[in-house]
């Protein structure tokens, strides 16, 4: 919480200003049934409309002035406010940004997201309310009391009673009814749930005849929920019914204890009228802090959540060296070992490794065997467990990110495009590349035809929604070779491509003049079996390294594959 | 055009309440003795205080039995309000209760073609946000519609019973605070306009960025994220703050014409007081009068805004309620039995755009027991024919015949069950493996069960997750692994066994070795069965007794593999393109 609060503090001034303007409104509200018992006792009693007159006017004066006041508290809140909730969004943003790969997968994307739209929404709507309201009802009823016992001791104390007993009322039910309304939520969580299981696997709940069966367990969800809502509607419906009796009742108490205090003398009529309206003022204050105190505890949620990610500190840490000899060896892993946390095993054991400048290297192994996990290493999207992965035989870590992740050009599984132009996703490879360097980019990764019938102008909706899966694929490939790595990296990354285009592609890669480092990840043999060398991947450890030969002689996994994909043996090889 | 709409939705809603009218008009009468009884409190609480004139001028006697009398009526109202509380939950959440339900209900009945073409997530928030939303707008109204124009009906009315010059003052002055209102609501509404705009740009970027990090980090364009955030925050914040400073003037505004309200009726009171008019208990009564009418005043437009966003919320509820089904089935609708598998198209048409036709004159003959292959490339229309068969979707000519029976003439209960199908979009349901197993046959012994399990390959891992066949799996299967969950799918189809079966195969989120072992399962699976397999690695459907090469919705080739090959086609084509290199 003290975290969030240094991000008020930069609006101190306003957050300062906000309340007091409030207070200031709050003391002129509580002078009115003062005024109005001067009326009466001095004004009608003496006949005299010149003071009645004049009161009146006080009673408008008091009144602009509060309004003056409580809009420039509104304005003050509402720059407090506003201030801090931006700073706070481009806090967590820039925070976000700074997370590693890891970061995202602990955290999860979707989560980020809420927190830092409706989560900061919620904090500074309630930030306001706060600045507005928190001082300013608990000053009206202490202040209605206070004005209370200036007026009369005895009628006073019938406020000291009351206002505890009023909290008493207010907050329990308060209490008792948030944890119940938790209560609700969570059933129509799942009310909610069923109803995306049941669109979602409408085919298969049809195929099993299952409807009527899904609608009386839906029906049963939704008589539960209306039994909570019901039970919950009970309880809270006790608070106005029994504030109400409180209220009056002490109203009726300050009337025969005025009555007492007037006989005696102590008292006026124009008084015992003030101290009705002093009482009457407490409740609605009561009520909105009771109100205020809901917003309060769900901004509070909110403000926590915001927190958890803004005081994370980022597992990696970023290196400083800008710049590297180039050696013999480009890549390098020495037994490298790599668990992710929260994992049972480790996704790669004890991995050694060395890759010569310009070779080409295919990965290949069963779902979940380390692939990916492997080429990450590279970029540094992850650390190393135990073991060093070096680029030019400088260990990945002592890095600078951007001059790391500079050298190497990465296609990840997803295809992942930006709404903007062609142009621009493509740029992302490279800010100062030419249009020329594009086009000649896109020709290799097969992309020449997308941008024929788009050009670099055509649009790409967010997501790349308005792009097949290949074409999309096909030009994230394009945007890591305008880069002009000298580390390519493809993570089964031609999956939505046909055969056909798959070899071009490869071959295309293959003819481009530089002494590029590639490394292939795929599933299908036939898209790496003329890499240089391919590694076998099998539960993380390597199962075999060579050529395509030498491995379907020696290594009996990669022969396993293999065969799962051409079955009738050596028929179809070539 | 938007008025008649909201006018049937209405119309829509008054039916739901026709079920519990008892209710509403119970309701009403308790808000109007509720009302009733609160105006009573400030006259009974005036003419107490008439009874303290001033020293040695209190008739304490007369001044107790209206304290009691005052005292009963509050103990009453109090009573009364809880019962006009309680009634009014009853009621809207039964109300609510009815329509989620209905709307559930139709969702079950929706032809396959709606669900496919509309968002799920917008159909579940129909269901579950906007029903909700509907329910706040209805329980407001309720509560506070009657009651405020009561409140104001009849602050009126016992005020022109005490005097009516005073009460004039207050109906003159207190619509000036909705004027105020309404003024600014209007002044900023296209402010809060721009801060909608400003937001969902923001969130846009957020959307785009976070979701897709690994990407931003893979070509470290952190910063320049950083800078296009940064520029929209700070047009944001100067947005919300117009906005939310404008908007928030409302309240000290209304509550300043509400005080000149308040001392224009001291005031006038006052000097009809001096000439004994009114007395000061009377006028203390019109003090808290003037109060309690403009309060209505003041809620009541929030309270126009929330039910008009209810009957927008209601409006697309009855949206989903009323979305055309399946067309019923007549009860006495024969079911299919004894199925032996013996499968005919005949002639059938289908597109799902009339101007797109996509199946044409498809005509098949499939024998009992044999196994058909699909194959072709993306979008020829292969998922479509399994959509057909099953009835998803309605042929638009032609029909099928199962063992001479007209598909379409059949109840689709029980040609749905004659099937057994396995899609590539696994689907688990949250709860556990058992339970996602048995739901084919929800009689079914462990034992069955095992067996099932076993002869589909998926035993050994389901007895190595920590509670065996009790593991409870999340939404969607959870954490299991793609394979996995399709191996779930193939065992709940094993266990059940259908005389007839669809396949649609694993994909490539699923690796090579894994999908020979789904493989062995659905050869296990078919033996003796008719089934239709959607193939999408060739090597796998070679000893399939019937080849359908599919494209653009016809099928251009037939036959088995060898025929196939040898007819040096479009099939021989694809098959050789597995192995280009």
């Amino acid at each position: 919480m003290r975290k969030l609060l240094c991000y008020l503090k930069q609006e101190r001034k306003e957050a300062i200003l906000a309340p007091l303007f409030k207070l200031l409104e709050a003391l002129l509200e509580l002078f009115v049934p003062l005024v109005m018992a001067k009326i009466i006792d001095d004004g009608i009693a003496a006949k005299d409309t010149g003071m009645v007159l004049q009161y009146g006017g006080l009673l408008v004066l008091l009144a602009a002035i509060g309004l003056a006041f409580s809009i420039t508290a509104q304005y003050y809140a509402a720059k407090a406010a506003v201030g801090m909730g931006a700073g706070l969004r481009s806090a967590l943003f820039r925070k976000i940004e700074s997370f590693s790969f890891s970061d995202l997968d602990d955290l999860g994307t979707s989560t980020l997201i809420t927190r830092l739209t409706s989560d900061i929404n919620q904090v500074q709507s309630g930030v306001n309310l706060v600045l507005r309201l928190f001082l300013r009802s608990p000053f009206i009823v202490f202040g209605a009391m206070i004005m209370a016992f200036t007026v009369d001791v005895k009628a006073a104390l019938i406020f000291v009673v009351t206002i505890p007993v009023l909290s008493v009322i207010v907050f329990t039910v308060m209490l008792v009814s948030i944890p119940l309304f938790r209560k609700v939520q969570a059933a129509l969580d799942r009310i909610l749930l069923r109803t995306k299981e049941n669109l979602a696997g409408a085919r298969v709940i049809r195929a099993f005849a299952k409807e009527d069966e899904e609608n009386a367990n839906f029906a049963n969800e939704n008589e539960y929920l209306i039994r909570l809502q019901l039970f919950v509607g009970r309880i809270s419906a006790l608070m106005n019914p029994l504030t109400y009796i409180v209220i009056n009742f002490a109203v009726l108490a300050v009337i025969m204890a005025g009555g007492r205090e007037v006989y005696l003398g102590h008292l006026t009529q124009g008084k015992v009228i003030a101290l009705v309206n002093y009482m009457a003022s407490i409740l609605v204050e009561l009520v909105k802090l009771a109100n205020l105190i809901i917003t309060i505890n769900k901004s509070l949620a909110c403000a926590k959540r915001i927190e958890e990610v803004l005081v994370r500190t980022e597992s990696m840490t970023e290196g400083d060296i800008m710049q590297a000899q180039p050696s013999e060896y480009h890549v390098e892993f020495c037994d490298v070992t790599m668990q992710y946390p929260g994992s049972a095993k480790p996704a790669l054991t004890n991995i050694s490794l060395q890759v010569k400048r310009g070779e080409t290297i295919g990965i290949i192994g069963g779902t979940g065997s380390g692939k990916s996990t492997l080429v990450n290493l590279i970029p540094r999207f992850y650390d190393a467990y135990s073991g060093t992965v070096r680029v030019n035989h400088v260990d990945v870590r002592e890095y600078t990110y951007a001059h790391l992740r500079e050298q190497i050009g990465v296609v990840l599984q997803k295809a992942v495009l930006f709404s903007g132009t062609i142009r621009e996703n493509l740029l992302w490879g490279n800010e100062q590349a030419s249009d020329e360097e594009l086009m000649a980019a896109s020709e290799v990764a097969q992309a020449g035809d997308i941008l024929a019938q788009k050009g670099l102008d055509g649009r790409v909706e967010e997501g790349g929604k308005n792009l097949s899966g290949g074409q999309k694929q096909r030009l994230t490939i394009a945007r890591a070779l305008v880069r002009n790595p000298d580390i390519l990296i493809l993570d089964d990354s031609a999956s939505a491509l046909d055969f056909a285009t798959d070899a071009a592609l490869r071959k295309a890669i293959a003819q481009q003049g530089k002494k590029r480092t590639v490394f292939l990840v795929s599933q299908r043999t036939s898209s790496i079996m003329h890499a240089d060398r391919i590694i076998v991947l099998d539960d993380g450890a390597i199962a075999g390294i060579g050529t395509h030969e030498q491995l379907l002689k020696e290594c009996a996994v990669y022969q396993e594959i293999y065969m799962s994909q051409f079955k009738k043996e050596g028929s179809h090889e070539k | 055009m938007k008025n008649k709409k909201q006018k049937e939705t209405l119309r829509k809603i008054f039916h739901y309440m026709r079920r519990y009218l008892w209710l509403f008009f119970l309701s009403v009468l308790c808000a109007v003795a509720v009302v009733a009884l609160t105006l009573l409190f400030p006259i009974l609480t005036g003419k107490a205080i008439d009874l303290i004139v001033a020293k040695g001028q209190v008739d304490f006697e007369r001044l107790r039995m209206l304290v009691l009398q005052t005292g009963a009526v509050v103990l009453l109202t109090a009573i009364l309000q809880w019962i006009l509380n309680m009634i009014n939950n009853t009621m809207t959440y039964r109300i609510v209760r009815d329509i989620r339900r209905d709307a559930f209900y139709n969702m079950g009945r929706l032809p396959l073609g709606y669900i496919d073409s509309h968002s799920h997530g917008d159909m579940v928030s129909r269901i579950i946000a906007d029903v909700d939303t509907f329910a706040d707008g209805l329980l407001m109204g309720m509560t506070q519609l009657v009651t405020g124009l009561m409140t104001i009906l009849g602050t009126i009315g016992f005020m022109i019973m005490i005097d009516w010059r005073v009460t004039l003052v207050v109906i003159l002055v207190t619509p000036l605070s909705m004027f105020v209102a309404s003024f600014i609501a209007k002044r900023t509404f296209s402010m809060f306009q721009l801060q909608s705009q400003m937001r969902g740009k923001q969130t846009a970027l957020i959307q785009e960025t976070i979701a897709n990090q690994k990407t931003v980090i893979a070509f470290g364009r952190e910063q320049k994220q950083c800078e296009q955030f940064d520029e929209i925050n700070e047009n944001l914040r100067k947005c919300s703050l117009r906005a939310t400073f404008f908007s928030s003037t409302v309240n000290p505004s209304t509550r300043f014409i509400n005080s000149l309200v308040y001392a224009g009726v001291g005031v006038c009171g006052a000097i009809l007081a001096m000439s004994g008019g009114i007395s000061v208990g009377q006028l203390q009564a019109f003090l808290s009068y003037a109060s309690q009418y403009t309060k209505p005043f003041n809620e009541i437009s929030g309270v126009v805004t929330e039910m008009q966003n209810a009957i927008a919320c209601a409006g697309r509820i009855f949206e989903l309620i009323e979305a055309e089904p399946e067309t019923p089935e007549s009860p006495d609708c024969p079911a299919l039995e004894a199925v032996k598998g013996h499968v005919i198209a005949d002639h059938v048409s289908f597109s799902y755009h009339p101007d797109q036709p996509l199946i044409e004159d498809f005509c098949l003959d499939v024998t009992e027991g044999s196994r058909i292959a699909i194959v072709g490339p993306t979008g020829c229309g292969k998922t479509t024919l399994i959509n057909l068969l099953m009835r998803f979707y309605e042929t638009d000519k032609g029909a099928f015949f199962i063992d001479g029976q007209a598909s379409r003439n059949v109840s689709r209960h029980s040609l749905r069950t004659s099937f057994g199908m396995v899609l590539q979009e696994t689907w688990l349901r949250h709860g556990t493996i058992r339970e996602n197993i048995i739901m084919g046959k929800p009689d079914a012994t462990d034992e069955e069960v095992i067996e099932a399990a076993k002869a589909s390959h998926a035993h050994s891992f389901i007895q190595r997750l920590p509670k065996g066949y009790d593991t409870i799996i999340g939404e969607d299967g959870g954490s299991l692994s793609q394979g996995q969950k399709q191996l779930l799918c193939i065992t709940r189809v094993m266990l059940a066994l259908p005389p007839m079966l669809i396949l649609d195969e694993a994909t490539s989120s699923i690796d090579t070795r894994t999908e020979m072992r789904i493989q062995k399962a659905f050869m296990a699976m078919s033996r003796g069965r008719t089934c239709f397999i959607v193939a999408h690695r060739l090597s796998t459907i070679e000893d399939a007794d019937l080849i359908l090469v599919m494209k653009d919705g016809k099928i251009i080739e037939q036959g088995n593999h060898e025929t196939l090959l040898l007819q040096h086609g479009f099939y021989e084509q694809l098959y050789n393109s597995q192995f280009a290199h």
